[in-house]
């Protein structure tokens, strides 16, 4: 082993038992690490039916016709890969890591291996992963995906991916987490390092879909280059035990552009606590933070933080969340900073319930009650993205508005 | 004599316990326009969201039938779905749901209307696709309320001046809108079923349409009754006042 996994490997033990700074603590050892290797799985259209259910309702495309490609992680294993596209890759970032050598230079760079116990155990017992690279000047309208999928009870999965999009390339990507309808407690650790590179564009849509006791750290870092941009969406409508995640955007080059947009539904028994932060470290970078969440009896923690490091940059937040009852909660946690005198930096933040006035509106349009607060819950969360092609917001439309309701 | 549409009893309603309609009496029969005037705070926009049954309007004595049934503490859609359909003066925006829909919805099941062909004749093809009241002007609110209205085809039209904030260019057009909303266009009489019941400040709809009847509302209480353009023009010779003491016109 070379000196610097020597020393990463030691970091990460050092910070094996260094809770979170933010976020319920978890006991890493109520998890089970060991779990048989799954067998591959050729055709994702023949997946057993809940499984599949469970995969399409986090985006995934089973059919694989509008992807340009897809790699799936069932448990510790990547069941099923398939490149559609020579300069998109995607690929097991074991076998990722053995083949190219030189990416080790993105290991751990953009999220600091011992930031947390979470970190520290990705590091030391890491099962599976992704790599996407798109090589210089490559695109696709059609965009990879990514599923990581649990489908023991009880289990640890933790995983590290890692995405570099090169000089003018465009890429988009979707990943979908799920676990099994059987799977009662799991814990998911996710590393992903994103690296978009001078001029190139990454799209990150997320859509989670986990379970009642899943608890869940992903651990997210994106470095952007000159004139680079980086959108992220990310969508949780289902039950989940707790969730904490902060990703970061560092806007390194002039000219970058960050956008973040979350739409969050809390269930009752669920603690999320979810952030998006951009670091705005060269001039002229832009940062958007859009979030809204939907408390129907959870509890949610939205955070934005933009920090100004340069001059010359401008960045916007908004916080928007939606009481639907008395027993849930939303802390809106908007911050902002600076050194510099000449940025343009704001943030908005409102929580509230439905608006009487818009129910009754609808209503006087002979819609009944119920109907008018599911038809103002979509909108509200019906949130148009910049940038994301139309097939992928058609995707993020789907999820949101086919997305059960009646719960609320 | 034409059968009642809308029957209004001795109809007191509270508004955050302050009552503001204190006894109001009136009938429109089925076909029949009815022009509402009145003096700001008059309680004409409380007359209008009771009888669609907003809430924040409580009504403590009387009652509303509509085409013979009890209607007074029915909710909105069901006032709705029954043929009582209003324009808005001031409605909400509904971020996320698009003018479109909104048509949809109001027209019900909906698969026969051509949203299309009536957006384009309000000048609201661009609209379609925004959210619902998202930005757009007073006269633009005024017209997409109208094209809502006609998507639902109410058998009682109720709007609450619909000529405010609407520019010249637009007030014909929402002349002849209205006018066919209230089948006005139809040259049979006897084939008219839509009645309406407007609220005005200027009478600009008395040059698009014949109105049946007028009410001028003063504190609360219907003053008096009568030709709408006779108490138009009295109203611009003599104010409200003179309608309160009511020497002019005929009692109800």
């Amino acid at each position: 082993m070379s000196r610097v996994a020597e020393d990463i490997k030691e970091k990460a033990r050092r910070a094996l038992e260094k809770p979170a700074p933010i976020g319920p603590d978890v006991d890493l050892r109520r998890y089970r690490d060991e779990v048989g290797e799954r067998p591959p799985i050729e055709d994702l259209s023949k997946l057993p039916e809940p499984q599949r259910q469970r995969m399409t309702k986090a985006g995934i495309d089973v059919t694989e016709r509008q992807r340009a490609g897809s790699l799936i992680v069932m448990d510790h294993s990547v069941v099923h890969r398939r490149q559609n596209i020579q300069d998109l890759e995607i690929l097991d970032i074991r076998q990722a890591l053995q083949s190219y050598p030189d990416i080790r230079d993105f290991w751990w760079k953009a999220v600091p291996v011992d930031a947390d116990k979470f970190t520290a155990t990705a590091e030391l017992d890491l099962d599976t992963g992704y790599f996407i690279r798109a090589r210089a000047g490559a695109r696709s309208i059609f965009p990879l995906q990514a599923c990581l999928f649990i489908g023991q009870d009880g289990l640890a999965q933790k995983v590290h991916n890692l995405i570099i999009a090169e000089e003018g390339s465009e890429l988009h990507i979707i990943t979908g987490c799920a676990v099994d309808l059987n799977v009662r407690t799991a814990l998911h650790v996710g590393i992903t390092e994103i690296y978009v590179k001078k001029g190139a564009t990454v799209t990150f849509t997320m859509i989670h879909n986990w379970g009642e006791n899943v608890e869940v750290r992903p651990r997210t870092s994106i470095v952007v280059e000159e004139g680079g941009t980086f959108i992220s969406n990310y969508v949780l409508m289902e039950p989940v035990q707790t969730i904490q995640t902060y990703p970061t955007a560092y806007l390194v080059g002039k000219g970058a552009v960050a956008r973040f947009n979350s739409v969050i539904v809390g269930l009752p028994g669920s603690h999320i606590d979810v952030g998006s932060r951009v670091v705005l470290q060269a001039p002229e970078t832009r940062a958007e933070v859009i979030s809204r969440s939907i408390s129907a009896g959870g509890r949610i923690i939205a955070r934005g933080h933009l920090l100004g490091e340069a001059p010359r940059v401008k960045a916007h937040l908004e916080c928007r969340g939606l009481m639907l009852r008395d027993d849930g909660a939303i802390s809106a946690i908007p911050e902002l900073g600076t050194r510099f005198a000449d940025v343009d930096m704001s943030h908005e933040a409102a929580v509230g319930r439905i608006a009487q006035e818009e129910i009754e509106y609808l209503m006087a349009r002979g819609i009944s009650k119920d109907d008018a607060v599911a038809i103002i819950v979509r909108g509200f969360l019906n949130v148009k993205i910049e940038g994301l092609p139309a097939e992928l917001q058609a995707d993020l439309d789907r999820v949101i508005q086919t997305a059960d309701l009646s719960g609320l | 004599m034409k059968k009642p549409l809308l029957e209004i009893q001795d109809l007191h309603v509270s508004v955050e316990d302050k009552e503001i309609l204190h006894g109001i009496d009136l009938v429109i029969p089925e076909g029949e326009t009815h022009i509402l005037f009145g003096p700001n705070g008059s309680g004409k926009t409380t007359l209008l969201n009771t009888i669609m049954g907003l809430s924040g309007y409580r009504v403590t004595q009387g009652r509303i039938l509509f085409d013979g049934q009890d209607i007074t503490h029915l909710p909105p859609y069901e006032r709705a779905r029954l043929g009582i359909g209003m324009a808005f003066q001031r409605p909400p925006t509904l971020h996320g749901v698009r003018l479109r829909d909104m048509v949809r919805l109001a027209a019900g099941n909906g698969d026969t209307i051509d949203i299309e062909g009536m957006a384009r004749r309000l000048n609201l093809t661009e609209h379609l696709d925004r959210d619902v009241n998202a930005g757009f002007s007073g006269g633009e609110i005024k017209r997409s309320e109208l094209l809502q209205l006609r998507a639902q085809s109410p058998r009682l039209v109720m709007l609450d001046e619909p000529e405010s904030g609407v520019d010249l260019e637009n007030i014909q057009l929402i002349g002849q809108i209205i006018a066919e909303l209230l089948q006005k266009t139809t040259h049979h009489h006897y084939e008219r079923r839509v009645s309406g019941l407007i609220i005005t400040h200027t009478g600009f709809i008395l040059d698009y349409l014949e109105a049946d009847r007028g009410h001028v509302l003063c504190n609360g209480l219907l003053q008096c009754s009568g030709n709408p353009r006779e108490i138009l023009q009295n109203i611009r010779q003599h104010g409200y006042e003179e309608c309160v003491t009511c020497r002019v016109l005929q009692r109800i």
